[in-house]
């Protein structure tokens, strides 16, 4: 199981990679991945639409089941990965990779994890 | 095998038609732009062609179906012979009443008993299934507090155990819903319900035996507090079939509820049924039902729904009386209490305690140690001639496999079942991969989900 150090995660499984521009990349972890399975389908939000931290913006498909996707800040999307509608497996493949929205004017970051203590997390749900 | 498209042959069918004897008119407006591609078979080549696909199923009739939360007991033959009766399939739903009196009592008789057994005053048969029944059931809750003037009610609670059909149903009737996590015992954790209740409650949506097959003792507890706020309780009769004759949701505090016919009450389910979802409610919510006045919800199917199915429902209920009501839910708790006993120890239980109607177990150590997962469990039933269990629900427990044996097996099928488990647990020791590639005697091996998913082929490409 991987867990970059340069990313911030959620408990709901979700990675955030802070950009320059002050946007963040959304995506879901390896840990998540893993234990949805193969992914078949994710429906995604539209630019525009206002994030809620602990609140679904998006939710995939796997063979198993259907789960929300939580969002890690509160903001806006400002850009979707178009790339996952026609290739969801991508999400399996490259988990870090495959990112799902780029959110605009984040907030509350501060109650990210970071790599370490997301591992411990993911560790004890084992 | 063949499609029926790929038996097709040009000029090929049943029928005859004589000649012509009126003047062929050619509509231009309404003229096909495509092909009809209707296929062309002679009735042998259809008859071949139907029983081939019957061969490759399984149903009821053919094994054991211990599809948790899905009920698949036994379906009498002599509710096929009532429903077949034509007094009820030579009818015409738009007759005058007075002439369908029969079909009437039917309905009357049916409502008047599952009335009795749900502890509810009305009850219409409208709705074609059970999530038909849910979505049916939360209009009649948004007519109360709308006429009522009580708009503010926008919420609807679910647990997080709960069937996914509820929060579906919840927000195609309009609500927003709010999901509280369950106990470690997957029972409604009461503080956090107290917590989330409020005056934008709009109703609670709930199975009692949950979804994980625990009776929630707290039952009254929990009714109370969405009544206390303003709520109304919503009783989603998945797994009734624990609890027949036993206690009644209209007694636990619930204000609506649906039925699954096609469950609990021994019509049939695979393969289109079809099902029947009806709803019942408490008599302050009757003038909201469907076929109702001026403040009912209007109508959400055709005239009374699936009749026959209603026919069959009734002749079960007949034949089993008051005290086989009360026995086929006995056998059925003492079924399932029979496998998860004999299984645990083997099998981790998610929840080791005298369970009601199901059990699940948790297959995430088989998964971690041996690479085999509950899928691969489930597969290799099938080489036993068994159904496998309901798969990955409820969410809550990581590589869930639910199992629910009904009323209707013999002890001598459930020693069949264990037996298959526990040569299924020892081969995946021994040889994990054996367990991993199986079926291996069905007509159809192990089929590649995940691309079928992806890349789904939903019609014939002619």
């Amino acid at each position: 199981m991987n867990f970059p150090k340069e990313l911030k995660y959620s408990k709901s499984h979700e990675w955030v990679k802070e950009e320059a521009d002050g946007t963040a990349l959304i995506g879901l972890t390896d840990y998540a991945q893993n234990e949805l399975g193969d992914l078949v389908f994710v429906n995604l939000p539209q630019e525009g639409d206002s994030l809620a931290a602990g609140e679904a913006f998006a939710d995939v498909e796997s063979v198993k089941a259907v789960s929300d996707v939580f969002s890690p800040v509160s903001g806006v999307v400002a850009e979707v990965n178009e790339e996952l509608a026609d290739a969801p497996e991508l999400m399996n493949k490259d988990p870090y990779g495959a990112w799902l929205i780029r959110a605009g004017e984040i907030t509350g970051t501060e109650e990210l994890l970071d790599a370490e203590a997301y591992e411990a997390f993911a560790k004890e749900q084992e | 095998m063949k499609l029926l498209f790929e038996r097709s042959v040009p000029g090929c069918g049943c029928t005859i038609l004589p000649a012509c004897d009126v003047p062929l008119v050619e509509l231009d407006a309404a003229k096909r732009e495509q092909a009809l591609h209707l296929p062309e078979v002679s009735e042998n080549e259809i008859s071949r062609h139907y029983t081939e696909l019957a061969k490759e199923t399984h149903g009821v009739n053919d094994g054991s179906y211990p599809l948790g939360s899905c009920t698949m007991k036994y379906n009498p033959k002599i509710n096929e012979v009532a429903a077949a009766l034509p007094g009820f399939t030579k009818i015409h739903p738009l007759q005058p009443d007075h002439t369908a009196q029969g079909c009437l009592e039917v309905l009357q008789t049916a409502e008047k008993l599952l009335c009795e057994i749900t502890g509810m005053d009305r009850m219409t048969f409208q709705p074609a299934a059970g999530a038909h029944g849910e979505f049916t059931g939360l209009l009649l809750i948004k007519a109360y507090h709308d006429h009522r003037g009580d708009t503010k009610r926008t919420k609807i609670i679910v647990p997080d155990s709960a069937h996914g059909t509820n929060p579906a149903s919840a927000v195609m009737a309009g609500y927003q819903v709010i999901n509280i996590p369950s106990r470690a015992d997957g029972c409604v954790d009461l503080e956090v319900l107290r917590a989330a209740v409020g005056e934008d409650t709009a109703g609670l949506m709930l199975t009692n035996p949950n979804t994980v097959g625990l009776f929630d003792k707290n039952i009254l507890e929990i009714t109370r507090i969405i009544h206390e706020a303003g709520g109304l309780n919503y009783y989603d009769g998945a797994n009734l079939n624990a609890v027949m004759g036993l206690v009644r949701p209209g007694d636990m505090g619930f204000d609506v509820i649906h039925l699954n016919l096609h469950k609990t009450f021994s019509t049939p389910h695979g393969g289109g049924g079809p099902g029947s979802g009806p709803v019942g409610c408490k008599a302050f919510l009757q003038d909201y039902l469907p076929e109702t006045g001026a403040q009912s919800i209007g109508r959400v199917k055709a005239f009374h729904g699936n009749f026959l199915v209603v026919v069959k429902a009734l002749n079960y209920i007949l034949m089993l009386g008051r005290e086989g009501i009360l026995q086929a839910s006995q056998n059925a708790v003492l079924n399932a209490n029979y496998l998860r006993k004999k299984l645990s120890g083997v099998y981790d239980m998610a929840y080791d305690e005298t369970c009601m109607h199901e059990f699940v177990m948790s297959l995430e150590q088989e998964k971690h140690e041996e690479s085999v997962s509950a899928l691969d469990v489930a597969k290799a039933l099938l080489d036993y001639g068994i159904h496998p269990p309901t798969m990955y629900f409820p969410l809550i427990v990581h590589e869930a496999l639910m199992v629910e044996p009904t009323e209707t097996e013999s002890k001598e099928n459930l020693d069949e079942l264990i037996r298959a488990f526990l040569e299924i647990h020892e081969k995946a020791k021994t040889d994990p991969e054996y367990i991993r590639s199986a079926p291996h005697t069905t007509t159809i091996k192990r089929l590649d989900e995940v691309a079928a998913a992806r890349n789904p082929k939903l019609r014939y490409e002619f």
